[in-house]
């Protein structure tokens, strides 16, 4: 296995330091470091992170090649500075066996490019009809921890109790897709003034809050912990950080869409923007950021969500929902968060690595870069600029809607176990 | 005046007024033996029509012809269209056969503004109806329709339009708001509160729950189609209380002003908004309203097409 | 979105569009004052009346827009000679222009054709300045449309030559021998501030597309 010494490089937006990656671990941190026949790679004005954690992405394997491999999703992933992915359930057939999981984490292996941990559907089918075998899932070698019918919401209260108490034997955690289906039947964006004017069916926040609230009240009752999705209401960040005070054990996640793009968007009715849960308002945006600086927010996930072209180069209430978010996450959060002064690297390491590891269960990542810890480090440049273009994307799908856009910052390198999976931004 | 005509909204009042004023030539156009103007000759217009709509298909058929374009329709009943065939599909048929326009008539929202924007044709666009978004022709043919009634000397600055009904889901309500806004006009709709979009507040339009204050203040009622589906969705109890809190019968009609006009986009539910005896009164204009939608549709053609292409020397896009 | 149609006599056969601010720049030479135009349209009344043998069955279809108000002048003219008032109205030809695909889509003119109709009638044609022609081929295109005349003729006030098609007056206020970068500007009092003919020069920069 080959060495890499990294010269000069700021962890964490620390002092320039030099560090060793040997053996899959970080071998040494320090100044003008000693490294026989190691590769050299210049960290100079680079900041280093841990490996990313993505707890929200789908791969769509197997069912929907057309749209994304896992092959293809993690290379995104690494370009994105990712060192693992949890994908989410909703395949074809839905990962809601042992099987699939099994199925889905094999392929991510062979892929390479990132460690991919199967997200298990709560129910089967994601009908929230009856649970799935979650337990057959946890013990399979896939080791799922994470569950969710992301995509539908479990809003039957009894099935999603069952669930949050279930899940405590092999400590796993329900990712709850918040949307009241009755308050949201044929919507198509958030439900506000715009949505009246452009004649677009409303999305209300109080569809996602009204299950938030409810999930973290159950949550409360039978002592389990719960996730919640894509949080992307000012309402539902208020929830969220009412109930972490009174110790419920929630966390949350914010997508970078959610951070940066608003509903205003869909005056276009293009619907690259279009998205579950949709864009909100500047007010929203600006509430999910405050909430995500406090650890209201614990995590950023990016509901990486390919589409095929033909499923978004339609008309707004025939296209899918959803958005490509792997390879611009880092450029986003940057954008919105650390350009702003809302969060430092450490709390960018602490939102997009450690946070959703732990929640995920996933030992082996989202640790500091410290001696002896595993050698998943993204290097980062962060003053650089660049415009994003759909067709340079690793996906197999183009549905980024930030094309066209100039974004902060770009990934130069990624390690995984000390093996470079990008460098130089590019695929290795 | 754009290339396209997507939204009520997009229209100056210049634009507004130009076209009333055009519709107001061309309406005089049907007292005449030869029914026929050759501005449109050797233009393509398509009725490119997703949703049934045999009057307003007709309404632009007519002025399309009279105008001496060449008609295709184009309609989703009977071909690929309902499922398979897409949009995008659909259109660049249509650009390869050479349309000048696109009349279009969509059930989703903002159809029309997706076939203009997408890059997918290259012909002027317009809006005959999209989802609950907008019904721009519709609104400027009641637009002169009450110009005709009400605008003697002046416009319409300063009158009082009633619209009244399902104004949640009626794409007309939406763009009669924006354009007699645009006119100077004084809108109020009338609604249960179940019946308002979110964000009403933010219109340029006064609204009220009750019809029967509203009424005697009102130079012209515009009646909204509720449709009996609406019950199932439950934004109100039952068709007969409606009927009693917001349909228009011999009882309320008689508490309007006496150069008060009745007016409906058709088609009506007669016993439902509106009575029988309202609907034939003499203060009614419906029937006046569908003369007048031709007119209007043949200013709309006339000024999108009638003219230089915009585009075509500079050989692109826009 | 569209420039009001300039009268034929006005513009350069080639698409120059002369607008309001342009008019109103140089003063140009004075061909025809108030005093001439009301003696040109007094002998063009006359001479339509000896032409019909009275007033009978006449119509007078202005184009507008300041072929309208000369028609009103010639018809007030007739009444008071003839002591009946002639029929007039007012025919836009925007539609039948040739040119109509070259500028953006023009606002129209009224038209408004007398209660009795054209049918049978003999229709005089009213212009301010003959020119290509192609105005009148135009006109003959849409009075067609609305019914057949017994006869049609033709009054302007001035006939400034450099025809592009076989079309002739019948009856003429001035002929006014022109080059083609001149331009012939009427003013009507109604319309305009007062009655004149002026030419003017080439010296004036003109805005061609």
């Amino acid at each position: 296995m080959s060495t890499y010494l990294i010269r000069n490089v700021s962890i964490l937006g620390a002092e320039p330091t030099d560090l060793l990656l040997a053996d899959g671990v970080v071998a040494g941190i320090g100044s003008a470091l000693e490294g026989d026949g190691a590769e050299v790679v210049d960290g100079t004005g680079l900041i280093a992170l841990p490996g990313l954690v993505d707890l929200h992405t789908h791969l769509r394997e197997p069912g929907r090649e057309d749209a994304e491999t896992v092959e293809t999703g993690t290379r995104a992933a690494a370009l994105g500075g990712f060192t693992a992915v949890h994908a989410m359930a909703n395949t074809d057939p839905v990962a809601d066996t042992a099987g699939v999981v099994e199925q889905v984490w094999r392929l991510g292996r062979e892929a390479g490019h990132c460690d991919v941990y199967p997200v298990g559907a709560v129910t089967v089918g994601l009908q929230g009809e009856k649970l799935a075998e979650l337990g057959a899932m946890a013990d399979s070698a896939a080791r799922v921890r994470v569950f969710s019918d992301d995509g539908k919401c479990v809003h039957d209260p009894v099935l999603m109790r069952r669930a949050l108490e279930y899940v405590k034997a092999f400590d796993g955690v329900v990712a709850q897709h918040a949307q009241e289906p009755r308050l949201t039947e044929n919507a198509q964006m958030n439900e506000g003034e715009l949505s009246g004017r452009l004649g677009l069916a409303g999305w209300p926040a109080v569809a996602e809050e009204a299950i938030i609230a409810r999930d973290c009240l159950l949550a409360e009752h039978v002592g389990s912990r719960l996730h919640v999705c894509h949080v992307s209401t000012a309402g539902s960040v208020r929830i969220v950080r009412d109930a972490k005070a009174r110790g419920v054990d929630v966390t949350a996640e914010a997508c970078p869409h959610h951070l940066l793009l608003t509903d205003e968007r869909a005056t276009t009715y293009d619907p690259i923007f279009k998205v579950n849960p949709p864009l909100r308002t500047a007010a929203d945006a600006e509430a999910l950021r405050a909430g995500l600086a406090d650890g209201t927010i614990d995590i950023v996930a990016t509901d990486h969500a390919p589409h095929p072209h033909e499923d978004k180069d339609c008309e707004w209430a025939a296209a899918a929902f959803g958005m490509l978010g792997l390879e611009t996450a880092l450029s986003i959060v940057q954008e919105t968060m650390v350009d702003t002064g809302l969060l430092d690297w450490a709390g960018v390491a602490e939102r997009l690595s450690y946070a959703p590891a732990r929640i995920g269960r996933v030992a082996d990542h989202g640790q500091p870069i410290e001696q002896g810890a595993p050698a998943n480090v993204v290097l980062y440049d962060p003053s650089v600029r660049r415009v994003v273009d759909a067709t340079e994307s690793a996906s197999l799908s183009r549905n980024t809607p930030y094309a066209g856009m100039e974004l902060p910052g770009r990934v130069v390198a990624t390690f995984l176990r000390g093996r470079p999976t990008v460098l130089d931004g590019k695929l290795v | 005046m754009n290339r396209h005509l997507l939204s009520a909204g997009d229209l100056t009042r210049d634009d507004a007024e130009l076209i009333l004023r055009t519709a107001a030539e061309l309406r005089s156009l049907a007292d005449r033996p030869i029914k026929k103007l050759p501005a449109l000759r050797g233009r393509t217009v398509v009725n490119l029509f997703f949703e049934d709509s045999t009057r307003t298909r007709i309404s632009f058929e007519a002025a399309a012809k009279r105008l001496s374009a060449d008609v295709i329709n184009f309609s989703a009943k009977g071909s690929s269209l309902s499922k398979g065939e897409s949009l995008k599909d659909t259109a660049l048929t249509l650009e390869a056969m050479g349309a000048d326009a696109v009349v279009i008539r969509h059930g989703a929202s903002g159809a029309p503004y997706r076939l203009a924007h997408s890059g997918w044709v290259h012909s002027s666009v317009v809006n005959a109806g999209d989802g609950t978004h907008e019904h721009p022709t519709q609104a400027l043919l009641d637009a002169f329709t009450l110009w005709r009634h009400l605008g003697v000397g002046g416009g319409l600055d300063g009158r009082r339009i009633a619209i009244v009904g399902d104004v949640l889901h009626s794409r007309v309500a939406r763009s009669n708001a924006l354009l007699l806004r645009t006119l100077g006009a004084e809108v109020t709709l009338v609604a249960p509160p179940t019946l308002f979009p979110v964000g009403v507040d933010t219109w340029p339009v006064e609204t009220s729950y009750d019809l029967d204050a509203v009424l005697p203040k009102a130079d012209a009622v515009m009646m909204l189609r509720v449709q009996r589906e609406r019950m199932n969705g439950g934004f109100f109890p039952t068709a007969r209380e409606y009927s009693r809190r917001y349909g228009l019968d011999g009882r309320r009609m008689a508490t309007l002003q006496d150069h008060t006009i009745v007016m409906h986009p058709g088609p009506m539910v007669r016993g439902m908004e509106i009575t029988a005896d309202v609907a034939d009164s003499n203060r009614s204009v419906i029937v006046e309203q569908v003369t007048n939608g031709v007119a209007v549709r043949m200013a709309v053609l006339y000024l999108l097409l009638g003219g230089a292409t915009p585009g075509s020397s500079a050989g692109g896009d826009e | 979105m569209c420039a009001p149609p300039a009268p034929e006599g006005s513009s350069t056969p080639t698409s120059s569009t002369p607008t309001p601010a342009a008019a109103a720049a140089p003063p140009g030479r004075v061909v025809l004052d108030a005093h001439d135009i009301a003696r040109a349209l007094s002998r063009i009344s006359h001479e339509i009346l000896e032409r019909n043998k009275g007033a009978d069955d006449l119509v007078l279809l202005g184009i507008p827009s300041r072929g309208v108000p000369l028609a009103h002048r010639i018809a007030e003219r007739i009444a008071a000679v003839e002591g009946e008032a002639v029929p007039v109205g007012s025919l836009d030809i925007t539609m039948y222009r040739d040119d109509l695909r070259m500028k953006p889509a023009r606002a129209l003119l009224p038209t408004e054709i007398p209660a009795g109709g054209v049918d049978g009638k003999t229709v005089v044609l009213v212009d301010d300045v003959l020119f290509s022609g192609r105005t009148i081929r135009a006109a003959l295109d849409a009075l067609g449309d609305i019914g057949r005349p017994r006869a049609v003729r033709l009054a302007v006030l001035v006939d400034r030559g450099h025809r592009e098609l076989p079309i002739r007056a019948d009856f003429v206020g001035k002929n006014l021998p022109t080059s083609l970068v001149e331009r012939v500007r009427v003013t009507l009092a109604g319309i305009d501030d007062e009655d004149a003919v002026t030419i003017h020069g080439p010296a004036v920069p003109e805005v061609t597309e």
